[in-house]
């Protein structure tokens, strides 16, 4: 397979913005636990990163709502937040557009999707590339699964892009890494911001290092608001990473609950190799 | 109630230096284009951070408002809380049924 990497990770801007916020000791397993997965990923030697994200509100709108949208351009620019905010610097994301427009194809096949030849990066994709690309050296193909405004794609749908994408992976002589960026439990922006529930939080991770189809998908929408709120609709991104990593189980290398950084602080990396 | 264009009036902010730089200038005549009660305009010209939570602005977008409004992120939370206070429970959108007026 050419799907040489898959792994999840939080994207909170807190990470970057409030770095100075976590408790150092959480901050030193978190960054360990990037670290780590930065060096996982150069160690594949991948020809691309797919970075699987849940943006907001950057690019996309309620005028016309993507459920899945995948980037087909050679460059991408962020972060469009204030970069003295997000303390990330600005940067031109090398992308891959003909090997997008490869993969799409193959996605395609499967399942409908709006490709993209201009995307403005949010925190969502530059917290990780900030942490895990310190250098912009591999390009990136950015997919989007509709996490803020509802209606969302059903779970079973965000499932079948992740097996697509395996499909479109396998299908391409290039090596590819994959992540899914977001938080489980958090409730980011709002009076109840920095709220986490960690016990929903470590029961979401052990259905994905499990990787079981069936309990990633019981969730409703309506008890993952109630249990995980409105951020917590971003597990779509790492259903989608557990899917393309099918047959494969995952280990989490990192949970720190950081109410500064409002969510569980999470690295998780799907074994390729058994 | 119109949350849609008061949310697509900050999503236009945050996307383009030109409109934040219009609505700085004069925020009435940025905002004249938009379809909006005149209570949503008041809060969009202020900006009153509570009020636009209380009527429903996604937080994704909110937050980046009131950082180019120059709030930081403690006074960001608090301004939120306190427009609950003063105005109720939000009043549409994602975060209707959550939060300390819920």
């Amino acid at each position: 397979m050419s799907l040489v990497f898959a792994g999840v990770c939080s994207h909170g801007p807190g990470i970057t913005a409030r770095a100075q916020r976590a408790a150092p000791e959480s901050k030193r397993k978190i960054d360990a636990a990037y670290a780590r997965m930065r060096e996982a990923i150069h160690a594949c030697q991948p020809d691309a990163l797919i970075v699987i994200s849940a943006e907001h509100f950057a690019n996309f709108f309620m005028n016309n709502m993507p459920s899945f949208a995948v980037g087909m351009a050679d460059y991408y620019d962020g972060p469009i937040e204030n970069p003295e905010w997000l303390r990330i610097p600005p940067r031109r994301v090398p992308g891959e557009k003909a090997l997008s427009r490869e993969l799409l194809e193959t996605v395609m096949q499967e399942v409908d999707v709006a490709y993209c030849e201009e995307w403005k990066f949010d925190h969502g994709i530059m917290v990780p590339l900030h942490l895990l690309l310190p250098d912009n050296d591999v390009p990136v193909i950015p997919v989007n699964v509709n996490c803020q405004a509802p209606p969302l794609a059903p779970l079973q749908r965000v499932y079948a892009l992740g097996q697509a994408l395996r499909k479109a992976c396998e299908a391409s002589d290039k090596r590819i890494a994959m992540i899914g960026t977001g938080g489980i439990s958090h409730w980011p922006c709002t009076p109840d911001s920095g709220k986490i529930n960690e016990a929903w939080d470590r029961e979401f991770l052990a259905r994905w290092t499990r990787n079981d189809r069936s309990s990633l998908l019981d969730y409703t929408d309506a008890a993952t608001y109630q249990d995980g709120g409105q951020g917590g609709y971003e597990i779509r991104t790492y259903i989608a990473v557990a899917a393309a990593a099918a047959g494969h189980q995952g280990e989490i290398w990192c949970y720190e609950p950081v109410p500064a950084f409002a969510c569980g602080c999470t690295v998780g990396v799907m074994d390729l190799a058994t | 109630m119109s949350l849609y264009y008061v949310q697509k009036a900050i999503y236009e902010l945050n996307r383009s230096e030109e409109a934040l730089a219009d609505w700085r200038l004069d925020a009435q005549a940025y905002l004249a284009d938009f379809d909006l009660t005149d209570e949503e305009r008041l809060a969009l010209a202020t900006p009153d951070i509570g009020l636009l939570y209380v009527l429903g602005v996604n937080g994704q977008l909110l937050m980046h408002l009131a950082a180019a409004a120059g709030y930081e992120w403690d006074a960001y939370l608090n301004a939120m809380r306190e427009g609950m206070r003063q105005h109720g429970p939000v009043r549409e959108g994602l975060y209707k049924t959550v939060g300390d007026g819920a």
